[in-house]
């Protein structure tokens, strides 16, 4: 027995007075950043929900008569019963949980016009919460290539509520759309769907309590009731309004009664759901079983690309085209940067006297905020590509073939990515973890990405690898061999970690790999580019204050106390606060095979790793004017001496500080962006403290090692 | 009644019928909203390369599912 809970629409009040607020909601691969851009041009402010790592986007969308309207992007969803922080951010958002987000006045909901049955699904849900909807078809034209006739007349009458076709992608429909959202009077949608009358009285029971305790609307109250009855295993976020005390207490009473009673009711909701949609879409979609372009050209596409050898051919030639390009590409804009940051500290010096002013402002603030910049070509690179594998469809594909070797380690294809990313720069890899669903799982990839050797850390490897083989005629294989020696240590110890992690600190049900292959699509230049520009912002954003006040510390604990009048720049450092800290730290490094001198490096490129080339430089005397030739440190490195006159850099010094620095977290800017991401000190401060051990420990092996097997 | 398997033991490129489902989970519940219901119609499209994960065509779109997930749901294969 069934009975229709929902009643028939009142007229929508006119939103006058004041700007109105829409959510733009959809599936995941829907095409809704598309949409997003297409309306709202440049006009976005991007930022994040404070307390989770979801991007919030609001943008301004004109009338055709000029009337500002308000949009809120939010995160693709595939339903309301959230599973992934992104999906809970959407589903509190639309039902007014949170405090920092009013509750939107009105919806538009974009689905995918090839795929509409399971589209509908999420209108579906949000057709209960009682707000004037407007319903965009979007990829008209793939559907109509895909032998789909959509009657939206129809659509439109059933629902009660304006459908607009459109193709984002070609700005078709945009203005019927804008019209649609400028119209003061939306409707109400006339959405009546049959719940199962047991969970009728419970329903009416929580919608009530809601009301009362917790100020919801009415309808809006009812679609919470149903989705709180049927969502067991909801995930919170942080900025979410909790339920009242009464409210939680009927939810509590009903779910008890019917754990007793052993029915699934939310297995049963979502069939009658979709027997709804199914229903509906009988009468409205007319299918032409003419195979469809679209779909064989993605599936011939697929049978090379998944394919059981040429997948992977096709995936490392992907993945040695992006390390390529970083390289390469990224070169001439780092260099440029360096040069302006260069001049721009030359011309501060020229237009002020000397001092320690000065000096903070040239060596601390711009030194070391440059010092971070002249990565940012390589991460927007990075950030360029990974959009462009979203944008594609690739990115689902590389997880899908990487799937059943990053279980091996207790993790998912999604975390592939992300780490392979970090071998370029650990900031994009760790950002591009928020596609993972499982907060375990991608607290895990954030934890040991920074394992992957990135692009900072080659400065470091190749001046131990030119002091442990002297000479420019040395055989190439022992530098390669040795190169490739470090960045293997840093993946097997990445996976080993993770491996670790997910066994002990982070257990977690084994992951899921429930993914949509969406079909290939043409990647849409202007939207891979505006995000990329958006992540490189919110990096510079997020890192920047932290970056600069540990670059002043660090420029202060090198500059102070000091040294008497006419002191070279090595006695300075080595009367500083970072050389008696390296004196201090001097016994712990010893065992290392590290003097009090390497030890200032450590400390100094805690900044960034790169770092310690210049700081070796500085500490041996040996700046040469042209960064490019170590020729001088070089011979400088070789010629320095412990007090007894043994060789500091010995081959097994060399090779223990190369173990040392694949292992250790060197990087402020990581640290900046796991605090971000991670929204704890914790994190970053646990990921800290277990590299920097195992580099510690680690290197103690290695040295004593060696020296026991008599190197 | 025709004979059922679980959906990781259907050969690739073969349609089958839903029947049943474990009940609980977080996963199972997300396959159901996903849209595969019991009578819904499915087909093994591919395996990844390694033979794990599978890629399911069910609706009109492409779902991947773990091999480990494939076997607690229960199909019955269309007549060939």
């Amino acid at each position: 027995m069934t009975s229709p809970v929902l009643p028939f629409p009142a007229p929508a009040p006119a939103a006058s007075g004041r700007t109105p607020v829409y959510a733009l909601v959809g599936n995941p691969n829907c095409g809704k950043s598309t949409l997003f851009n297409a309306l709202t041009g440049l006009k976005q402010k991007v930022g994040n929900y404070p307390g989770v790592t979801v991007e919030k986007k609001i943008g301004t969308v004109y009338s055709q008569h000029g009337q500002p309207m308000q949009v809120i992007d939010l995160p693709g969803a595939y339903s309301l019963a959230a599973r992934s922080p992104d999906e809970a951010v959407t589903r509190d958002v639309l039902l007014g949980r949170r405090s920092d987000t009013a509750q939107p006045d009105r919806i538009l909901c974009i689905v995918d016009a090839t795929n509409l049955e399971r589209n509908l699904y999420l209108v579906h849900q949000i057709l209960d919460l009682g707000r004037p909807v407007i319903l965009v078809l979007n990829m008209m034209d793939l559907a109509t290539q895909a032998g789909l006739q959509i009657r939206v007349a129809k659509l439109e009458k059933e629902l009660g509520i304006p459908v607009i076709p459109c193709e984002a992608a070609h700005g078709r429909g945009l203005i019927e759309l804008k019209v649609a959202m400028s119209r003061p009077d939306l409707p109400l949608p006339r959405h009546r769907w049959d719940i199962p009358s047991p969970i009728a009285p419970a329903v009416s029971e929580l919608q009530a309590s809601l009301v009362e305790n917790d100020r919801k609307a009415p309808l809006s109250a009812r679609a919470e009731a149903l989705l709180l009855l049927t969502d067991q295993d909801t995930i919170r976020v942080a900025g979410s309004t909790p339920l009242s005390g009464r409210t939680a207490e009927i939810l509590r009473s009903w779910q008890k009664r019917w754990e007793g009673e052993g029915t699934d009711w939310a297995a049963t909701l979502v069939s009658s759901r979709y027997d709804a949609i199914t229903r509906l879409c009988a009468d409205l979609v007319e299918r032409d079983d003419r195979p469809s372009n679209a779909s064989s050209t993605s599936d011939r596409i697929d049978g090379v690309v998944t394919h059981p050898m040429w997948g992977w051919l096709v995936l490392g030639g992907i993945m040695a085209l992006l390390f390529l390009s970083i390289f390469t590409l990224a070169e001439y804009p780092m260099n440029w940067i360096d040069g302006h940051i260069a001049s721009l500290a030359d011309l501060v010096k020229e237009s002020m006297s000397p001092g320690d002013l000065r000096d903070l402002i040239t060596d601390g603030a711009i030194g070391g905020v440059g010092g971070v910049l002249v990565f940012l070509p390589q991460i927007l690179i990075l950030f360029f590509f990974i959009g462009l594998l979203e944008s594609t469809g690739y990115m689902a594909r590389a997880a899908f073939i990487m799937d059943r070797l990053m279980s091996r380690v207790g993790l998912n294809g999604k975390s592939f990515i992300p780490l392979l990313s970090s071998y370029a720069c650990a900031i994009p890899g760790i950002m591009a973890t928020r596609t993972i669903e499982d907060s375990k799982d991608r607290l895990v990839t954030i934890l040991v990405a920074p394992l992957m050797s990135c692009s900072a850390r080659l400065p470091v490897y190749l001046l131990m690898i030119a002091a442990i083989v002297p000479g420019d005629q040395v055989p190439i294989l022992t530098k390669v061999g040795l190169m490739l020696l470090m960045y293997a240590l840093g993946t097997f110890g990445a996976f080993g970690f993770a491996w670790l992690f997910k066994r002990t600190l982070l257990k977690g049900v084994p992951p899921l790999m429930i993914m949509e292959l969406p079909p290939y699509r043409l990647p849409r230049l202007r939207d891979v580019v505006l995000q990329m520009v958006e992540r490189g912002g919110l990096f510079l954003r997020r890192a920047g204050t932290i970056i600069l006040g540990i670059s002043i510390v660090l420029w202060f604990l090198s500059t102070y106390p000091k040294a008497p009048e006419g002191a070279s720049s090595q006695e300075q450092m080595a009367h500083s606060f970072a050389g008696k800290a390296g004196r201090i730290l001097e016994p712990a490094i010893k065992p290392l095979g590290f003097d009090w001198q390497i030890g200032i490096g450590i400390i100094a490129s805690f900044a960034a790793r790169e770092v310690f080339v210049s700081t070796m430089g500085v500490v041996f005397n040996a700046q040469s004017e042209d960064d490019e030739d170590t020729a001088p440190l070089r011979q400088a490195l070789a010629a320095a001496k412990w007090p007894d006159g043994s060789r500091l850099f010995t081959p097994l010094t060399c090779l223990s500080l190369m173990v040392f620095y694949v292992f250790a977290m060197q990087c402020i800017s990581t640290i900046a962006i796991v605090r971000r991401e991670t929204n704890s000190w914790r994190w970053p401060l646990f990921q800290l403290a277990y590299m920097t051990g195992t580099a510690w420990l680690l290197s103690l092996v290695v040295f004593q090692g060696g020296r026991l097997l008599g190197f | 009644m025709a004979a059922t398997i679980p959906l990781s033991a259907l050969p690739v490129g073969r349609t089958a019928v839903l029947r049943s489902y474990p009940t609980a989970g977080a996963a199972f519940l997300r396959f159901r909203e996903m849209g595969l219901l019991p009578g819904t119609t499915v087909t093994l499209v591919r395996t990844a390369p390694l033979g794990d994960p599978l890629e399911i065509q069910v609706r009109g779109y492409r779902l991947t599912l773990r091999r480990s997930e494939a076997e607690a749901i229960v199909v019955e294969p269309a007549a060939s």
